[in-house]
C-alpha cells in the first residue's frame, strides 16, 4: 500500500464530522434502495439481474458487433461517431470543434466518463470554459475537488461548506439554507445554459439498434444541456452498449432503484442525433465519443470482461463497509468503493496502487446488491494474485513471503506454536483491554508497524484455549 | 482517428474477426399487465401524486380549459403546438402565447414564461410518467425552461407502463431526434441529501386527464 492511500484513510478515519456524513448518507441509500426492490415493490427484481447481465455479456463478448452498429445508426440519423483511445483525444476533437464553430462556453452535464479523463481540466488549460451543471458537480468544480461518490458527488460537504464555497467563489451572501443555495446555483447556470455553444454529457446507455445516447438524472441539467446548446457530445466509455431499444425496460427497472431507491429518475432522456428538419428545436450537430482508455486491456481476460457490465448505479459503494468507513477520496482515482477497486487496477495497472485490491474485507455484499450481477470479490481475489504475482517477479515483498513462511512452520509444530503465542502475548498486552493498535516497543520494527497500521489485533487472552482445554 | 485501432483491439480481444455474425441476443424482455382504463387512470394519478406532482381529471377538453385557467390565474405561459390544446381552447386563454415554429424565438419566451404548457404523447400509470416526442407539435424548451409546466393528457394515451410503451414504441428514434420521460418534478438532494424541487427544471407539474 503506498503512503499516500495510508494517509488519506486514517484521515478520513479520524474526522468525525466526515465519518458521519459518509454513514449517514449511505445509509439513507441502502433504504431507498432496500424498499424500491423488494417483492412488493419489485416480484421479478432477481430475474431483471439476471437478464440484465445476460444482456451484458451477450453485448460485450461481440462488442464490435454493437460498436460498428450503433456508429451506423448514429450516421442515418445525421450523428457522428467518433472513437478516442484517451483522454488526450477526446480534448483535443473538441478543442478543435470548438475552435472550427467559435465556441467560447461549454455547460456539461454530470458524467464519471469525462471526470475519469479530467475533460474541464484539458479544456481549461486551452482556455475553453466548460460549466459542470448538476448542482453536486457544480459545487465540486467551485471546489476543485473529485466526485466524493459515483451517484451523490458531493456526499461528504455540508451546507455550511457550500453556503461558504458560494459566497467565496460566486460574490453572493452566505445562504446556508439549501433551497436558497439551489436557487443561487439555478440562477447562475440559467445563464450558463443559455449562452453556451457546446454541451457536453456522458452517456448511461448507448442503443445500437436505434443510434441513441441515453441519459437519467433528476434536476434536468442534463436536458438544458443537450437541448439548449447547438452541438451536443456525449462522451461514453465503448462499453456502455445494449442492443436494443427495449431492453431499457430491464435496465431503466435496475438502474434508478439501486442508486436511489426511484422507479425511474425524473428524466430519462432519448436522444437521437440532431434536430429533426421539421422538429422546433434542439442541437444541430450531435457527436458521441466513444472512448477507450484502457477497456480494450480487459476484454481479453473472460473472467474479468464482466467489470464492463457495470451500470454505475453505486449501490456496491453504499454497501461497503470498506466505503463506509474510508469514504470516496481516500481511493486513488475517481471511480470509488468496490467496482473502483476493481476497474481501477485493471484501467491503469495493479501497480497503481498495489493496496486497492486488498482495501476489502471480501464480504460479498457489492455482488449481492450489484443490478448486473458483476461478481466483484472474485475478481478482487484475481487481483490481489496479481499484485503478488507482480511483487515477486520485481523481487520485492521477499520478507512478507519469509514471513509467512515461518509462521506456516510454527502452526504445523504445536509446542512451538504454544510457546510462541505465550510469548507474544506476554509481549503485547492490549491497551485498552480490548484491541491491538500499536506495535509493542520490543517488536517496534517497520514492516511490523506498517502491518498493523492496517490490522486491529484482538488482545491475547489471559489463557489459551489450550490451556483452558487441559484444564476442563 | 482512433476508430480502426480501437476496433481491431476489440476485435483481436473477443477473439472475433470483422464482420463475424452474432448469436441472437437474449430475448426481448417485456411483460405488459392487463389493466383496464379505469384502474389505469387511477394508477397515473395516485403514482404522480406520491411523487408531489398535481393532477386532475376532468371529463371534457372544456373542464380542462376551465381548470388551466384556475391554475394560470393571470400568469404568463407558452403553450406547445399540440392540436388538442387549440381544440379545447387552452391556447386563446389569457396570458397564452403559442405558434411558435422558430427556436430563438421560442426559447426566448420560455426564458421569461411563469409557465410551459404541452400535450403528452403518453403517460404512465405505475410510474407516474410523462412521455414527451420532440415534434413540430412539441418543442423541448416548453416542459423545460419555465417553472411550472401543466401536461394535458387525453385519458387513452395512458399506459401501464415503460413495457407497454416499448411494445408500441419498439424504435422510437424512427419517429423523434427526443424523447423523454418525465416523472415528477425536477429535483436534487446533492446538498446533505435534502430535497429540494426546481433545480434546473420546472419544480411543479400538473398533469391533466381529459375523458
Amino acid at each position: 500500500m503506498s503512503a499516500a492511500f495510508d494517509e488519506k484513510i486514517h484521515n478520513t478515519l479520524a474526522d468525525a464530522n466526515l465519518q458521519l456524513a459518509i454513514y449517514a448518507a449511505t445509509g439513507r441509500l441502502i433504504d431507498h434502495r432496500k424498499h424500491a426492490v423488494a417483492g412488493a415493490a419489485l416480484p421479478d427484481y432477481q430475474e431483471l439481474r439476471t437478464h440484465a447481465n445476460a444482456l451484458k455479456k451477450h453485448t460485450i463478448d461481440n462488442l464490435d458487433h454493437y460498436l460498428e452498429q450503433f456508429e451506423a445508426n448514429v450516421a442515418a440519423h445525421g450523428g457522428k461517431v467518433v472513437y478516442c483511445k484517451d483522454g488526450t483525444e477526446v480534448a483535443d476533437f473538441v478543442l478543435g470543434l470548438a475552435k472550427e464553430r467559435h465556441a467560447e462556453l461549454i455547460v456539461k452535464s454530470k458524467s464519471m466518463t469525462t471526470e475519469e479523463i479530467d475533460l474541464n481540466e484539458r479544456l481549461a488549460h486551452h482556455q475553453l470554459e466548460s460549466v459542470e451543471t448538476d448542482l453536486g458537480e457544480y459545487i465540486l468544480q467551485l471546489a476543485h475537488q473529485r466526485p466524493y461518490h459515483i451517484v451523490a458527488p458531493a456526499l461528504h460537504l455540508t451546507r455550511y461548506d457550500v453556503g461558504d464555497l458560494f459566497a467565496r467563489t460566486l460574490g453572493v451572501a452566505n445562504e446556508t439554507v439549501v433551497e436558497k443555495q439551489a436557487l443561487i446555483a439555478r440562477t447562475v447556470l440559467r445563464q450558463k445554459f443559455l449562452a453556451a455553444d457546446i454541451g457536453i454529457t456522458g452517456g448511461n446507455f448507448l442503443v445500437a439498434d436505434s443510434g441513441a445516447v441515453v441519459l437519467v438524472e433528476n434536476e434536468g441539467n442534463a436536458r438544458l444541456t443537450t437541448s439548449a446548446p447547438k452541438i451536443h457530445i456525449a462522451v461514453a466509455g465503448i462499453e456502455k452498449l445494449i442492443p436494443r431499444a427495449q431492453d431499457l425496460a430491464v435496465f431503466l427497472k435496475l438502474l434508478g432503484r439501486s442508486a436511489t431507491g426511484q422507479a425511474l429518475t425524473v428524466y430519462t432522456s432519448f436522444l437521437s442525433g440532431p434536430r429533426r428538419p421539421d422538429e422546433i428545436d434542439g442541437p444541430e450537430e450531435f457527436y458521441v465519443v466513444l472512448l477507450d482508455n484502457g477497456r480494450t486491456k480487459l476484454l481479453a481476460n473472460r473472467e474479468h470482461r464482466q467489470s464492463l457490465y457495470c451500470i454505475r448505479c453505486g449501490a456496491c459503494l453504499n454497501h461497503c463497509p470498506v466505503y463506509r468507513k474510508i469514504g470516496g477520496h481516500s481511493f486513488p482515482w475517481v471511480y470509488s468503493g468496490p467496482i473502483g477497486a476493481i476497474i481501477t487496477p485493471q484501467f491503469l495497472g495493479v501497480n497503481h496502487e498495489p493496496g486497492l485490491p486488498f482495501a476489502s474485507s471480501l464480504c460479498g455484499a457489492c455482488a449481492e446488491v450489484c443490478p448486473v450481477k458483476i461478481d466483484i470479490p472474485k475478481i478482487l481475489l484475481d487481483l490481489r494474485a496479481e499484485v503478488k504475482n507482480s511483487e515477486e517477479r520485481e523481487g520485492k515483498g521477499r520478507l512478507e513471503r519469509l514471513a509467512f513462511k515461518l509462521w506456516a512452520w510454527v502452526m504445523c509444530h504445536p509446542r512451538i506454536y504454544e510457546m510462541a503465542a505465550k510469548a507474544a502475548s506476554g509481549m503485547a498486552p492490549a491497551e485498552d483491554g480490548r484491541w491491538l493498535r500499536r506495535v509493542p516497543a520490543v517488536m517496534d520494527l517497520p514492516p511490523l508497524r506498517a502491518w498493523l497500521s492496517q490490522r486491529d489485533l484482538p488482545p491475547a487472552p489471559g489463557k489459551s484455549f489450550r490451556e483452558m482445554w487441559r484444564k476442563r | 482517428m482512433s476508430r480502426e485501432q480501437i476496433l481491431h483491439k476489440v476485435r483481436t480481444a473477443l477473439g472475433r474477426t470483422a464482420g463475424q455474425a452474432v448469436a441472437d441476443p437474449p430475448p426481448v424482455r417485456l411483460r405488459v399487465s392487463e389493466m383496464d382504463l379505469e384502474t389505469r387512470v387511477a394508477t397515473l394519478l395516485q403514482n404522480v401524486e406520491a411523487l408531489a406532482g398535481k393532477i386532475r381529471r376532468v371529463a371534457t377538453g372544456e373542464a380542462a380549459r376551465a381548470y388551466v385557467g384556475s391554475v394560470l390565474g393571470g400568469k404568463s405561459a407558452v403553450a406547445s403546438n399540440a392540436p388538442f390544446l387549440r381544440e379545447c381552447g387552452i391556447a386563446d386563454l389569457a396570458g397564452v402565447q403559442s405558434g411558435f415554429t422558430g427556436a430563438p424565438e421560442l426559447r426566448a419566451l420560455c426564458a421569461i414564461a411563469d409557465i410551459g404548457i404541452t400535450g403528452a404523447d403518453y403517460a404512465l400509470a405505475d410510474t407516474g410518467t410523462l412521455v414527451m416526442l420532440s415534434s413540430p407539435q412539441e418543442a423541448r424548451m416548453i416542459s423545460l425552461l419555465p417553472p411550472v409546466h401543466i401536461a394535458v393528457v387525453q385519458q387513452e394515451r395512458v399506459l401501464t407502463g415503460l413495457d407497454e410503451l416499448l411494445t408500441i414504441l419498439p424504435h422510437p428514434a424512427e419517429q423523434t431526434s427526443s424523447m423523454v420521460l418525465i416523472t415528477g418534478p425536477s429535483r436534487t438532494a446533492d446538498i446533505e441529501q435534502i430535497l429540494v424541487r426546481g433545480v434546473h427544471g420546472p419544480r411543479e407539474i400538473h398533469v391533466v386527464v381529459v375523458g
